[in-house]
Parts: C-alpha cells; sequence; structure tokens
C-alpha cells in the first residue's frame, strides 16, 4: 500500500516520541510524507508572505546579517534584500515603536523580539501604541503588526529568559495572541497573523524550533491559512479534556498516551489562539468528559488557566464532575540549576497526576474498603 | 596572521557579492564598510609630528598623545536663527518671502489658535468641558510649522500642536466636537478632550503617551520612503519629551534608516513644573542632534518667519536628501500645563505675564503683516469678533448634541469585533429598552 520508504518514515514519525498525530492526522501520511522543524515552518511563511506582499516587511536585532538570533530568519536578507529585512539597534523600545509607526502609515512589519522577555522594555509601544490605536482613533488608524518570538521556559537560561507572557498580552483588548505547536500551527497561524489587520503577538519557544512535524501537502502550499480563534483537538478522549498550547501540548499528547494505558480516555486540545480564545471549543469538550486540567508553563496567578477554569465555570458549570486542575510553572522565579529548573515547570508526571485527581483516581480504591 | 587574512578575505568577498535583489544604493556598501577591521599589518600612518591615524571599526581616528576630554558645554551656547525682531522688523533680507495670501491665512489661523484656546479654557473653568491644554504662547510655531509643509506629509503630533490641524482645514466646530465627545467626535467620544486626530488631514490621533510619536515618525517616514513618495514626516514634542527613552532610539534610528522625518522640538521652558534646567544639562536639544549623526537647528520660536523658513528648508533636506532633521524652538509656555495645573505656584506670575505680553508671537507677526500693507485694525476686530461668534456657536452647539451610540463602546477594538463583543452589545441594548429610567436621557440605544 504505502511505499517502504514513506513507511519507514512513518515508523519513524511514529517513534519520535513528542509527534504521535491523532487519528485523523495519520490519512495525512498517506497523502504526503513530508516532515518540516518549526523553524523551516516558521522561515517559510515568512519567505512567502514577503513574497506575496511587498509590503511586509522583518525587523529585529540580528534578523539579517546573522540570520536571525534562532535563525528563524535564515537566508531572508540575502533574497528580500536590506531594505525589507532590517538589522535593529538594540532598542526594543526604539524599533518597537518604530514598527508601530510604519504600520501607521500602511507597511505590515513583523517584529523580532530575541525574547519576549525584551518586549517588556517595548510594551508601552505594543499595548498603547499598537493594541489601543485602533479604538483611540475610532477606526482611523490600523495597525496591522506582528510581534513574533520565543516565549516561556528554554533550558538553562535563567530568570531573565524564562518568562511566558500569554497571560500579559492576552489580557489586553485589541490584541490578537497566537502560541503555535506543530510547523502546521507555525505556517497556518504566522501566515494569520501577517494577514490580519489587527496587531497580532505570536508567542513561539525556542526548545520546539528544532522538533520535526509531519506536514501535508495542503500545509505545503503557499495560500495555507489557520483561522485565529479556533482551537485544535489534538486527541480525541471522552473522560477528561486538557487544555494545553505550545510546548505543553506535546507533554499533554504524552500524557494522553499514559493514560490510556489505565484506561482513562483523555480529550487534549491544543488552544493555538489564547486571544480570542476558543471558550466553545473548550466549553463543548467539558461538557462531554465533565472533567478538566489546564496546563501551562507561566506563572499559575491570573494565567490562562485562570481564564479557562472562569469560562468552563460560566457556561458549563452544571456538567463538570470534579474541580478544574490547574497546571501551572512553580510561583517563582525560574531558577538555573538543571534539577531546580526541572522543578520549577509543569512534568508529564505533573499533569497525569492532576488528570487522575480530576478522575477520582489518586486514591488507591483498596482505601475505599 | 592567516586567520585575519581570512577574516579580511571573507569580508572583502562580502563587498563582490552581487545580491539578487535591487540595490538599495546607500545602505548596503556603507554597512559593510564599517564593519571592516583593516588588516593590522598594513595601518595607514601620517608622519605629521605626533599624528598617527587607525582603522577602528566605524573608521579612521587620528590620535595624539595628549590626554582631551569634550567639554560638558561650549563656551557659546548655539545661537537661535530668527528672521523678524521683537518689533515684527525683518534683521536682514534672505529669508524666504511669504506671499500676502499665505501671510494673511497664517495670522488668521494664529489668531484662531488663540481665540480658541481662551474660549475652551473658559468652557473648562465653567464645568462644560471635563479637560483642556492650551498653546499660548506657541501659535507661531503651530501655524508656520504647518505652512511650510505639504497636505502629503504627515503629522504626529505630542498635544500641544492643534494648529496644524487648522490650518489643513479641521473646523472649529469639530474641534467642540471632541471636546465634547458627542456623537459627531470622529474619535467617536473614545478620548478626552484634545485628543484631535483625522486621516483625512494626515494628522495622527494625538495620544497621551509622552513622546511615543517620535519613532512612529521615524517609522512612518521610512514607509514614505519605500513608497518613493514627495513627502516626509513631522513630529512635535516638548523639552520634557525629549527625556524620554524614546526620543533616542527615534533620533538615532532614523539617521541609521536615512528616514526624511523632521523632529520639531517645541522648547518651551516647562515640562509642568518641572524647569529645562531640572529637565537636562546640555545647551537644550539642539545639540543632541550631533550625537546621534542628525542635522540640527535652533530657531526663535515666536518668529512665525523663522519657523516657516526653517522648516521649509528642513523638508527639502529631509526628502532630497533622505535624512532627518532636529529643529529646537525656543518658546515660552504662556498658559499653565493643562486646566489641571496652576502654573503661578511654581514659577512667578509677572514672569508669564511679560511673555504673554510683550513677546507675544502673534502681536510680533501681526507688526510685519500690518507694516506691508496686508492687515489693519478693522480686519483685527472682524476677525476676533467673528471668531469669538463662532466658537460660541460651535460650542453651544456641540454641548446640546447627543453623546456617541452604545455601538461605540464595542467597535474598533478590532478590525471586525468578536463575538463576545456583539453579544455584549446586544444585551446592553436590550437592558437598556427594558430599563430606560436607569439610564441617562442622552445616549441612544
Amino acid at each position: 500500500m504505502l511505499a517502504s520508504f514513506q513507511h519507514s518514515k512513518m515508523l519513524r514519525a511514529i517513534r519520535h516520541k513528542n509527534i504521535l498525530p491523532a487519528i485523523s492526522a495519520f490519512r495525512a501520511f498517506s497523502s504526503s510524507a513530508k516532515e518540516m522543524t518549526v523553524r523551516e515552518a516558521l522561515n517559510s511563511a515568512l519567505d512567502e508572505e514577503m513574497s506575496a506582499d511587498p509590503k511586509v516587511f522583518l525587523m529585529g536585532e540580528e534578523v539579517g546579517e546573522y540570520q536571525g538570533a534562532y535563525k528563524i530568519t535564515k537566508g531572508l536578507l540575502d533574497k528580500y534584500g536590506p531594505e525589507r529585512v532590517l538589522d535593529t539597534p538594540i532598542t526594543e523600545a526604539g524599533f518597537t515603536g518604530i514598527g508601530v509607526g510604519a504600520a501607521y502609515y500602511g507597511l505590515r512589519p513583523v517584529v523580532e523580539f530575541m525574547t519576549f522577555n525584551f518586549s517588556m522594555q517595548a510594551i508601552d509601544h505594543i499595548i498603547n501604541s499598537a493594541a489601543k490605536s485602533n479604538y483611540m482613533s475610532a477606526g482611523q488608524i490600523s495597525v496591522p503588526i506582528v510581534f513574533r518570538g520565543p516565549n516561556g521556559a528554554a533550558a538553562g537560561v535563567g530568570a531573565q529568559h524564562s518568562q511566558c507572557y500569554a497571560a500579559w498580552y492576552a489580557s489586553c483588548p485589541g490584541l490578537k495572541v497566537l502560541s503555535p505547536y506543530s510547523s502546521e500551527d507555525a505556517r497556518g497561524l504566522l501566515k494569520a497573523a501577517i494577514r490580519d489587520p489587527d496587531p497580532v503577538v505570536f508567542l513561539e519557544n525556542e526548545l520546539l524550533y528544532g522538533e520535526s512535524f509531519p506536514v501535508s501537502a495542503e500545509v505545503l502550499d503557499s495560500s495555507f491559512c489557520l483561522p485565529i480563534g479556533k482551537a485544535k483537538i489534538e486527541r480525541e478522549g471522552k473522560d477528561v479534556t486538557i487544555t494545553a498550547f505550545s510546548k505543553m501540548v506535546g507533554y499533554a499528547l504524552k500524557v494522553g498516551r499514559i493514560l490510556a494505558k489505565e484506561g482513562i480516555s483523555a480529550e487534549v486540545i491544543n488552544l493555538r489562539s489564547i486571544r480570542p480564545l476558543d471558550r466553545s471549543t473548550i466549553n463543548a469538550s467539558v461538557r462531554k468528559t465533565n472533567r478538566l486540567v489546564t496546563v501551562e508553563e507561566g506563572f499559575p496567578q491570573h494565567g490562562v488557566g485562570a481564564e479557562i477554569c472562569t469560562s468552563v465555570i460560566e457556561e458549563s458549570f452544571g456538567y463538570l464532575d470534579a474541580p478544574v486542575e490547574r497546571i501551572a510553572g512553580a510561583d517563582v522565579p525560574m531558577p538555573y540549576a538543571a534539577n531546580l529548573e526541572r522543578m520549577a515547570v509543569p512534568q508529564v508526571e505533573d499533569i497525569v497526576r492532576a488528570a487522575k485527581r480530576a478522575c477520582y483516581r489518586s486514591v488507591p480504591l483498596a482505601a475505599t474498603a | 596572521m592567516w586567520i585575519s587574512k581570512t577574516i579580511f578575505n571573507h569580508f572583502k568577498s562580502r563587498l563582490n557579492f552581487t545580491p539578487n535583489y535591487a540595490p538599495l544604493s546607500l545602505l548596503s556598501p556603507r554597512r559593510f564598510a564599517s564593519t571592516i577591521a583593516q588588516n593590522p599589518s598594513t595601518f595607514n600612518s601620517i608622519h605629521d609630528a605626533n599624528q598617527q591615524v587607525i582603522d577602528f571599526p566605524g573608521g579612521t581616528v587620528k590620535f595624539i598623545p595628549e590626554m582631551r576630554f569634550i567639554s560638558e558645554s561650549s563656551p557659546q551656547r548655539i545661537p537661535c536663527y530668527r528672521v523678524l525682531d521683537d518689533d515684527g522688523q525683518p534683521l536682514a533680507n534672505n529669508f524666504v518671502q511669504v506671499s500676502e495670501e499665505v501671510a494673511v491665512r497664517m495670522y488668521s489661523n494664529m489668531v484662531t489658535l488663540q481665540i480658541m484656546d481662551t474660549i475652551f479654557y473658559e468652557a473648562q473653568r465653567q464645568g462644560r468641558i471635563s479637560f483642556y491644554a492650551t498653546t499660548i504662547g506657541e501659535e507661531a510655531i503651530n501655524i508656520a510649522s504647518a505652512a511650510a509643509l505639504t497636505r502629503d506629509d504627515v503629522i504626529f503630533p505630542q498635544y500641544r500642536e492643534p494648529g496644524p490641524l487648522l490650518w489643513r482645514g479641521f473646523t472649529l466646530q469639530e474641534i467642540a466636537h471632541q471636546c465634547f465627545s458627542n456623537k459627531y467626535d470622529n474619535g467617536k467620544g473614545r478620548q478626552m478632550p484634545i485628543h484631535y486626530g483625522s486621516n483625512k488631514h494626515n494628522y495622527f490621533t494625538v495620544a497621551s503617551t509622552v513622546a511615543t510619536q517620535v519613532p512612529h515618525a521615524v517609522g512612518a517616514a521610512y514607509s514614505l520612503k519605500m513608497d518613493k513618495k514627495d513627502a516626509c514626516s513631522i513630529t512635535y514634542f516638548g523639552d520634557g519629551g525629549s527625556s524620554e527613552g524614546d526620543f533616542h532610539a527615534a533620533l538615532n534610528f532614523a539617521a541609521v534608516m536615512e528616514a526624511p522625518v523632521i523632529f520639531l522640538c517645541r522648547n518651551n521652558g516647562w515640562a509642568i513644573s518641572t524647569p529645562t534646567s531640572d529637565q537636562f544639562r546640555s545647551d537644550g536639544v539642539v545639540v543632541k542632534g550631533q550625537a546621534y549623526g542628525v542635522r540640527s537647528i535652533r530657531v526663535d520660536g515666536n518668529d512665525a518667519l523663522a519657523i516657516y523658513n526653517a522648516v521649509q528648508a528642513a523638508r527639502e533636506m529631509a526628502i532630497s536628501e533622505e535624512r532627518p532633521v532636529l529643529i529646537e524652538a525656543l518658546t515660552y509656555r504662556v498658559g499653565h500645563h493643562s486646566t489641571s495645573d496652576d502654573s503661578t505656584k511654581y514659577r512667578p506670575a509677572n514672569e508669564i505675564e511679560w511673555w504673554r505680553l510683550a513677546r507675544d508671537p502673534v502681536a510680533r507677526f501681526r507688526k510685519w503683516i500690518e507694516r506691508n500693507g496686508w492687515w489693519n485694525d478693522m480686519a483685527e476686530s472682524e476677525l476676533r469678533n467673528s471668531l469669538r461668534q463662532q466658537l460660541l456657536h460651535s460650542i453651544q452647539v456641540a454641548e446640546n448634541i447627543e453623546k456617541p451610540p452604545i455601538e461605540d463602546i464595542f467597535n474598533d477594538v478590532y478590525d471586525v469585533p468578536p463575538s463576545n463583543l456583539r453579544e455584549q452589545e446586544q444585551w446592553v441594548k436590550d437592558t437598556i429598552k427594558k430599563h430606560p429610567l436607569d439610564y441617562p436621557e442622552n445616549i441612544s440605544a
């Protein structure tokens, strides 16, 4: 049926721990067995959008000559020239303000932050000059800008390089906030972000850049685009809903496989879009499973999980059979030492335990006798 | 030795590399040139007494055996360009002449601004609007700079520059609508008074954030350059605004990006209660230009003709040479910072009065146009009376118009209203219909 070449690729893909696809994606294999890293996905999305629209241009530190601090913008300076790929001086506040000004006048900048931790220097421009402008100017100033870069914990980079900003940006009306997991997400969501007339914060993850995912021919097409505001059900299940975004989706899928061995069928939702949040998909899932575990790497207080929990209580309270479990990073600045860092971010075991608690399975059955 | 040769050859080969994009002209060769460190074994030496030269990244510098610090200040302050003296007499004949039509239009607009400010200030004091900030003392900067630009030049104001809007045809009635935030406000009642903005007039909406407009203007200038438009952007800010990080990043970038932008600093001596001596210790703002590689000039901000000449020249340089220009207009903030301020608390009342009367830029320009036979007392009183009537009428009209409709809370957050906001809008409208007595009468559901 399948050529042996494609067959062995498929097996390799299955063995690759992080990307076991949901049932539906198996079908994609039979049409195309191409794989792509998230880095390649982002690079190709930028390339195609710059080629399609001469108003799209990139700016950021090291995006040009250095080919991008994480090589996401590799080859783009050579292809499009220094007018469209701008290496900026070191001032996030400065280049963000300039990018916003260019967007005010009608260009479509894609501004890279080396990590979103550095976006704090520019946050006034992101919120006050970009997010609120369409509203404050009564529709006269639209800001079709994308802010992208790695977000959240990496590995061994310490407190000032590890914070997750999803909750901060997603609380602000006027912004759209996206966070891809797979290469398909990366391509589709980045293209959607660049084409969107509103300012978009695009939260990537450094550790995912090198990960490979299968991509179908549809995904590889240059017109491919994912809708903003729609979550994806990565794994269907009926006992407990697990929501996650970015790297935690991979963990949640692992958790799904582990729980399956114990007879718990978990439904894993890849949020893709933090603002607007796909409340209807989340609520529909909870109404089916009656249990919810939210997963994020960021700090717990006022986090994404808190918002999801409230949304479910507002719309599906009667359907909950157990309290909502919220798994988040530890409430401490990220430590550096490897053992401490490991304990400061959610691990697969934490999510498994939470799912079991939600399913009343964490107390041994023997105790009820 | 072989390492530096390899590096040298690498950079050398980069110079010969022909990119497959349309070359932008100035940027690429200069970029590569600045990163080339010359092979250390062949540096130039000029045998002239003690002088030798070496190539560090950034270019050739001479070196000297004496340790010389550059002084923190020059013995002389940078001089100030002026065309008319205090009495409205030209100091020389080397200025760009302004026609009677333009001069009279400039003068009328300056008077309009002056009277508009007086009357709206009073309206705030009477409780009819919540807030106002005047531009008294800075009418020349406002109007003359606008007169020297074209309609295609994009304006990024701070908040003390309604003049260019008036010059471009924004009416007193529209000003009143914004200050009263009624349903005809083209800002849909979203902002405090004086936060005007109009696409039609190429004037970007005022934001309260200080100096954020400065890098915005640079970004817009870059867009204009990429579109090859015969236009520049201009941005206004005060002496206080020049302390913000955004000012420094913007000037630095504008020079590197070679953006056609005019930075016009209204150095009016005060940032609320902070005098310039507490704001910076440099010779004002003009000297900061050179630090960033930006051409700059200091101008008498109360001299309409000097402002006109300087802005016109700056515009020409900005567009044809693709460079930023900094203009520091020295002036005095005659009014309080805003209606929330009483400046007599931190500066002497007689100082304010002196600047208001003896150094009034409007009166000074009036003397010049009268001397040319283009204006007289009768025209003056006609204009002032007519303006007062218009303004009082505009205020009365604006005050009695309905406030913006409920929809305007919910739209423009995004390009397309999201479902949650559309739902909420419906709920609010339904609630108002059900309980009309619980809501004020002047909102339309």
